[in-house]
């Protein structure tokens, strides 16, 4: 194993933004305030002074103009970062990321791809209400055509970025707000590109699975450290990839522990829990000792005050006590 | 260059090209309502019968290097572009031998050889694609011009707002071109826009914008040229509005109840095929004969598209998830 290095979850996006638009003379970053402030999470601070205007380009506030022509661009031989600054005003581009983006390669018979990556901060917790929180990440997971990752490490911060723009189709990389400040490690030299395909397992256990992503991977580690002081001993998967979904992995994991608990920061209802749920049924019902269990966003807008906001997401209390449900405890 | 130079030079042989062009389109929709009716074709089928002159009147401004965004309405607009008629036809059929293998239909005739973007069937959606298509070229140091092809009800979409600001403020190299039939779907100008002047709506973002005749094919090809000569030369995006009409339904589903008759005959009165072929042959520059000629070989050549077509095989329903993503070309 190589060394290993700290740095936070905005220093891994800036440091892929920075390597691609080095390596490759055709990537260019796109959208709102993506220059002289800096994007509005801080991830492209900088990069003006280094790369200049034409290739950390400002946009106006025109959503689906500016996807779109991230799409043109990279039908036409570059290799285009779009920023969207939240998930919340990716719904004004919403008409060029599946109506275009994730059909043109089927309804022109293969004759063009769309290389091109999306980036856009998704999640509660930060107090910003109803227009700034939500998760509508298993919006975009129903689309054939787009592939959707959601990095929860800082790891994967700083290796689904290149690894995406090597993907010849749309991927869309959604980095949780609340992740922005949080260190991690990263391998201190050699590639750091990652899998796009794979789940991954965070914590090895036998009595339980949780499925995760994003942040609340975070939110599961602890409420599988507060259980194994009750001597339940969980695994925890990180799913990575919300299209496609690395069903083996999942899979693997509960027909070990014969228990599932599935989290998403998104609403219960029709969401990304109720498709993890419903593959697990699918291929392991025989397997399971327990119904899978859910933990999701209480179904409302997500309030403004902090009280409010933090019981409407997903805690590690609820989780644990989820996960004690599956154990009859 | 010839073809992208400034001005129309009307010879013979490009009278008989601009008259020739718009047959052929005309000549395949004609046969393609029959086909429909004959349960050859299905979904949606948008005949351009009426607005030939527009097509093919800017496709004279175009180089090979160029690209072409259109609507749904583009059967006429992939003839012009090149694409061969028996793939087009092909397409429609939903054969395997289409243009997008079938794929996508009447409404989504691509070709990558012949940078034919589309085939697009959301209103306003072919326009943000038109400004990253020339913002590429621009990054690439290509010369090249998007032509980018809809209609006045895109004007009241905010794609179109979005991306006349976008072209506008990267002085980017697109030739919009509002193809203004006076109807989006059936809804009339009048009911859908406050202010009616299209060209006027360009104005705004400061993009040059001219309005043209669309039913006069000399008019329409003048002006593109002049339109395609400025974006060429990097002086940023370039208008054209041309007003023109439809003279059949909206599709084929439409049974056009919310249009004056005689106004529909009026506007027959005036066009393009007709009012060229009448005018070309007066000053001398065709000859009957020539015509009658013309009729003859693209009558072979819609026959020979339908035979492609019907000729064409079926895509395995194996292969149906094929063409979603990259490497999954392979048959299953």
């Amino acid at each position: 194993m190589s060394e290993m290095r700290r740095i936070t979850y905005r220093e891994a996006v800036r440091e892929a933004l920075r390597e691609a638009l080095s390596r490759d003379e055709r990537v260019f970053l796109m959208g709102e305030d993506v220059g002289a402030y800096g994007g509005a999470y801080a991830c492209s601070l900088g990069l003006l002074e280094e790369f200049g205007p034409e290739r950390i380009r400002n946009t106006p506030l025109a959503e689906s103009g500016f996807v779109g022509a991230g799409i043109g661009a990279a039908m036409n031989g570059m290799r285009p970062i779009v920023e969207i600054m939240t998930i919340n005003f990716s719904l004004l581009a919403l008409d060029q990321i599946v109506n275009n983006a994730a059909t043109i390669r089927h309804m022109s018979g293969g004759q063009f791809s769309v290389p091109l990556v999306i980036r856009m901060a998704t999640g509660a917790g930060r107090q910003l209400a109803a227009q700034h929180s939500h998760s509508f990440e298993c919006w975009f997971a129903h689309i054939p055509g787009i592939r959707v990752v959601a990095p929860a490490l800082v790891a994967d911060a700083r290796g689904m970025l290149p690894a995406a723009l090597a993907d010849p189709d749309p991927v869309v990389i959604m980095e949780h707000a609340t992740l922005y400040n949080v260190e991690g490690e990263v391998p201190a030299d050699g590639e750091l590109a990652v899998d796009l395909d794979r789940a991954a397992i965070r914590r090895e256990g036998t009595d339980a699975t949780i499925v995760t992503y994003s942040a609340n991977v975070m939110k599961a580690l602890a409420a599988a450290e507060a259980l194994a002081g009750e001597a339940i001993d969980c695994e925890v998967i990180d799913l990575r990839s919300l299209r496609p979904i690395d069903d083996a992995t999942i899979l693997a994991s509960v027909r070990k522990t014969h228990r599932a608990v599935v989290v998403d920061e998104g609403w219960r209802s029709v969401g990304i829990a109720a498709e993890i749920s419903a593959r697990i049924q699918e291929q392991a019902f025989f397997d399971l000792d327990a119904p899978v269990e859910r933990v999701c966003s209480v179904e409302v807008p997500i309030p403004y005050p902090s009280h409010l906001e933090q019981a409407a997401i997903p805690q590690p209390e609820t989780i644990a006590a989820a996960v004690r449900r599956t154990l009859r405890r | 260059m010839s073809t992208a130079q400034e001005r129309v030079h009307l010879s013979h042989e490009h009278a008989l090209r601009l008259l020739r062009e718009m047959l052929r389109i005309r000549r395949f929709e004609e046969k393609a309502a029959e086909l429909y009716s004959a349960g050859k074709i299905r979904g949606f089928l948008h005949l351009y019968i009426g607005e030939e002159a527009n097509a093919v009147g800017v496709m004279q401004a175009l180089t090979e290097e160029d690209a072409v965004v259109a609507t749904y309405r583009e059967h006429g607009h992939a003839l012009a572009r090149g694409l061969p008629m028996g793939e087009v036809m092909a397409e429609m059929f939903g054969k395997v031998n289409g243009s997008s293998r079938g794929r996508g239909g009447s409404m989504h005739i691509f070709s990558a050889p012949r940078r034919f973007y589309g085939g697009n069937a959301i209103v306003g959606g072919g326009l943000p694609l038109a400004v990253g298509l020339a913002l590429a070229d621009r990054m690439l140091g290509r010369s090249c011009v998007t032509a980018c092809f809809f209609g006045e009800g895109a004007a009241a979409e905010g794609e179109f707002h979005e991306a006349m600001n976008l072209a506008a403020l990267w002085r980017l190299p697109v030739l919009f071109v509002c193809e203004n039939n006076f109807y989006a779907m059936g809804t009339a100008l009048a009911e859908s826009e406050s202010n009616l002047d299209i060209a006027a709506h360009a104005g705004v973002y400061g993009v040059p914008a001219e309005v043209v005749d669309g039913m006069d094919v000399v008019a329409v090809e003048a002006a593109a040229r002049r339109a395609a000569h400025a974006v060429r030369q990097g002086e940023g995006p370039r208008f054209l509005e041309a007003r023109t009409y439809r003279f059949r339904a909206h599709s084929m589903f439409d049974p056009d109840l919310y249009r004056d008759k005689a106004e529909v005959e009026a506007w027959k009165e005036r066009g393009p095929i007709l009012k060229f072929h009448d005018w070309a042959l007066g000053s001398g520059l065709i000859h009957e004969s020539g015509v009658e000629a013309l009729e003859k070989e693209i009558a072979r050549e819609v026959e020979a598209a339908v035979a492609f077509a019907e000729g064409g095989a079926w895509e395995p329903v194996e292969d149906l998830t094929r063409y979603v993503s990259t490497g999954d070309e392979a048959a299953a």
